[in-house]
């Protein structure tokens, strides 16, 4: 005690030496930074301007943006951002409808209000590649469980060929990620609903408001801050979809479920083309940097108004 | 480094390594085998056969013989396999001595000097008594960069109960007579869809594509002066075959989503009357356990076509030695342990022995008579998909217009007339 009390006077005195310690723990979570998020930003803008093929070690040319105006000129690039889109404003924009749908839900005084709580968010504690394996399973053509289920139902006459059919592929998979998602929005816009107070929604009932009215000019209105939030959330975590397709369909059939993600891993590590990969990379991180920017100005008008 | 390697003559078994460093302190070079402890590191993948019990217990026994040698094994998936030699290799870590090499690798592993050229050091009983087509897998242009170690195609299995419920006594030796069995047996109501394959955009869709195109016409995919041939002949007339099968309801449509397990599932849950697939199926079909056929699966050669008896594609691997390893001479003594006759005869019920003269030893063939004649006739007839460095992004580029194409995004011609306008690209 007398020791440390001794050790602070000593500080005290000098600003700088304060500076000092607060440099030296700083540094190595820094270091630390540095070391796994600077280097292998610049390494890998480093390997976009060049031609590196791992395949052929030895010859590492210096290209500038050839990498660059490659893929942008590559027609299958542009149909792999064109899935991305694809699917990340059908999951989008499904995850949000239903997930305000199911925090409604969950705001009403039901009776076993805890236990769908619960159950909501189940989908969303489960691990990405056991969801991915399970609806794998679910949409086998043989011994899937929708099959049967809409066989027996009777909306089906045979069993169909849910991941390997070019036109239901990519909806197969944006079904599983919605499944597993919706949770998320669901909860926050749950906590955004209970922040929202009683005397505004009673007010707007007071004023003759039926219940369709009073969601569309009260709740909504003041769930939009949360609401914006969770498509930024959403719309940059869709456009870089990896995982889910991954192991669902592994891109195919014939490269229906192909997003740019998968196309850049592919690039890199099937042909082994580091530069054009580290180049892919990057656009896509300009990409989401784009939407980032567009949402940021939205959200700062609204946080103004 | 590698002066032993040209130095020493091929020996016939390579346990006694002392020979080996008398040898190679007498060549003056600079590796000096069993000087002291050595370990090398193996890369092996985690498969049914061999299996890792079967990896380790060789592994073992040349440990016995070479009490200061030890190995250390590691195994992956075969996914894996690929992507795990090159970053180790090029990206300097080399920690392998010895990697497993599929068949399809060699010429892009030569060229980026991953593996080291063991021309030398393979002995001339390779080439007396090993099927040809087991050698062409270890080989690009005439050397060797792996000593062939598993022989494996796809052979046609059927199942025996129902092509007797549809009248047939005899399995096809054509596959038109396939079709025609085929559509008996779905005209009579036994199974939906007789036929089930493996064609999901995979490595397998390619092996089962090559493997019939070689009876259609010729496996000519890229010619020497890299020209596209697939987009004709063989190559053409197969993907033609393969997508009116599905069009005609013989082939199970949910192919195009399959890898071989789901075919070995389908065909054992009695969901097939017909199905291509490699040796492993063999055991686990006649699996009560895992199998409702089991005791009803047949398997016979490929069968042929206009005049081509069989066609088999070269699925077969080898264990290769990285230009890493400080310890050359003892990995090369390695694999050829691994491959030696007696190993493969040891464990030949689990795999086939790349030896013909296993093939006329009756102890070694009466574990599965059918399967080992089966092997004789269509190993003499194995086929290579195209041997070039570029193989995996002409592999991936191929396994797409096979999706289109089977899918009916594009008609055959179209599918793979663009992968050949691609060509010079994916060449580069």
């Amino acid at each position: 005690m007398a020791g440390l009390t001794a050790a602070r006077r000593r500080l005290r005195p000098a600003a700088v030496s304060e500076a000092w310690v607060a440099g030296a723990f700083v540094t190595p979570a820094a270091l630390v930074i540095l070391l796994v998020v600077a280097y292998p930003l610049v390494r890998a803008l480093w390997l976009s301007l060049h031609e590196v093929v791992l395949t052929r070690p030895g010859e590492e040319p210096f290209i500038g943006l050839a990498s660059y105006a490659h893929e942008l000129a590559n027609p299958d690039f542009w149909a792999a951002v064109g899935r991305s889109l694809s699917f990340t404003i059908a999951s989008t924009a499904l995850e949000l409808v239903l997930g305000v749908g199911l925090a409604l839900l969950m705001d009403q005084p039901l009776r076993f209000r805890w236990l769908l709580r619960s159950l909501v968010i189940l989908p969303w504690a489960l691990p990405t590649i056991v969801n991915a394996l399970m609806w794998r399973w679910i949409d086998n053509a043989e011994y899937g469980a929708l099959n049967a289920l809409l066989l027996q139902a009777g909306i089906i006459d045979s069993y169909q060929q849910w991941l390997s059919n070019p036109a239901t592929a990519m909806w197969m998979v944006i079904l599983a990620d919605v499944w597993k998602m919706t949770p998320l929005v669901a909860i926050l816009v749950l906590a955004a609903l209970q922040g929202i107070s009683r005397e505004q929604i009673e007010a707007a009932r007071v004023d003759g408001a039926g219940p369709v009215s009073t969601f569309r000019y009260v709740v909504l209105p003041l769930l939009t801050p949360t609401l914006l939030i969770v498509l930024v959330l959403r719309t940059m975590e869709a456009f870089k979809v990896f995982d889910i397709i991954w192991i669902m369909t592994n891109g195919g059939p014939a490269n229906e479920t192909q997003t740019i993600a998968i196309y850049a891993y592919q690039t890199a590590y099937r042909a082994f083309d580091f530069g054009r990969g580290a180049a892919l990379g990057y656009l896509i991180a300009l990409a989401i940097m784009l939407l980032a920017a567009i949402y940021l100005r939205l959200l700062g008008r609204v946080g103004r108004s | 480094m590698t002066t032993s390697f040209t130095c020493r003559p091929p020996g016939r078994r390579l346990s006694a390594l002392v020979a080996a460093a008398v040898l190679a302190a007498a060549c003056g070079g600079g590796a000096s085998p069993s000087a002291g402890p050595v370990t090398l590191n193996a890369l092996f993948m985690k498969q049914a056969a061999y299996s890792e019990d079967n990896v380790t217990e060789m592994t073992k026994a040349f440990e016995d013989a070479n009490p200061n040698v030890t190995v250390n094994l590691e195994f992956v998936a075969y996914d894996a396999l690929h992507d795990k030699i090159v970053t180790d290799q090029v990206g300097g870590a080399g920690s392998y001595d010895t990697v497993l090499l599929d068949a399809i690798w060699p010429a892009e592993f030569a060229k980026a000097k991953i593996v080291r050229d063991i021309t030398a050091n393979v002995p001339a009983e390779y080439k007396n008594d090993v099927f040809p087509s087991a050698l062409a897998g270890g080989q690009y242009q005439g050397k060797f960069y792996a000593v062939p170690w598993i022989n494996d195609t796809k052979f046609l299995f059927y199942n025996k109960q129902m092509l007797a419920a549809a009248g047939f006594s005899d399995p096809p030796a054509t596959w038109d007579e396939l079709l025609a069995q085929a559509r008996a047996i779905k005209d009579k109501g036994i199974v939906d869809y007789p036929i089930v394959w493996s064609w999901s955009q995979a490595e397998a869709a390619i092996c089962d594509w090559t493997q019939l195109a070689a009876v259609m016409g010729g496996a000519d995919f890229v010619d020497d002066a890299g020209n596209a041939r697939f987009a004709q002949g063989g190559p053409l007339a197969a993907l033609e075959w393969m997508k009116k099968t599905l069009d005609d309801g013989l082939s199970n449509p949910a192919s195009t989503g399959f890898l071989e397990e789901d075919v070995r599932n389908t065909f054992s849950a009695g969901g097939a009357a017909f199905a291509l697939n490699w040796t492993y199926m063999y055991n686990l079909a006649n699996d009560p356990q895992q199998s409702k056929v089991a005791g009803q699966v047949g398997v016979v050669a490929s069968p042929g076509m206009g005049g081509v008896q069989t066609s088999g594609v070269n699925g077969g691997m080898g264990i290769a030695v990285t230009s890493s390893s400080k310890h050359p001479d003892e990995a090369v003594a390695y694999a050829l342990w691994m491959a030696s006759k007696p190993m493969q005869d040891k464990f030949a019920q689990l795999s086939l022995p790349m030896w013909k003269s296993s093939f006329q030893d009756a102890a070694i063939t009466k574990t599965a008579p059918e399967l080992f004649a089966a092997a004789n006739v269509e190993f003499t007839n194995l086929v290579m998909r195209p041997v070039v460095p570029y193989y995996t992004a002409l592999s991936s580029a191929l396994q797409v217009a096979l999706q289109e194409a089977l899918t009916g995004k594009k008609p055959a011609a179209q599918a793979l007339g663009d992968v050949a306008a691609k060509l010079p690209e994916i060449q580069k």
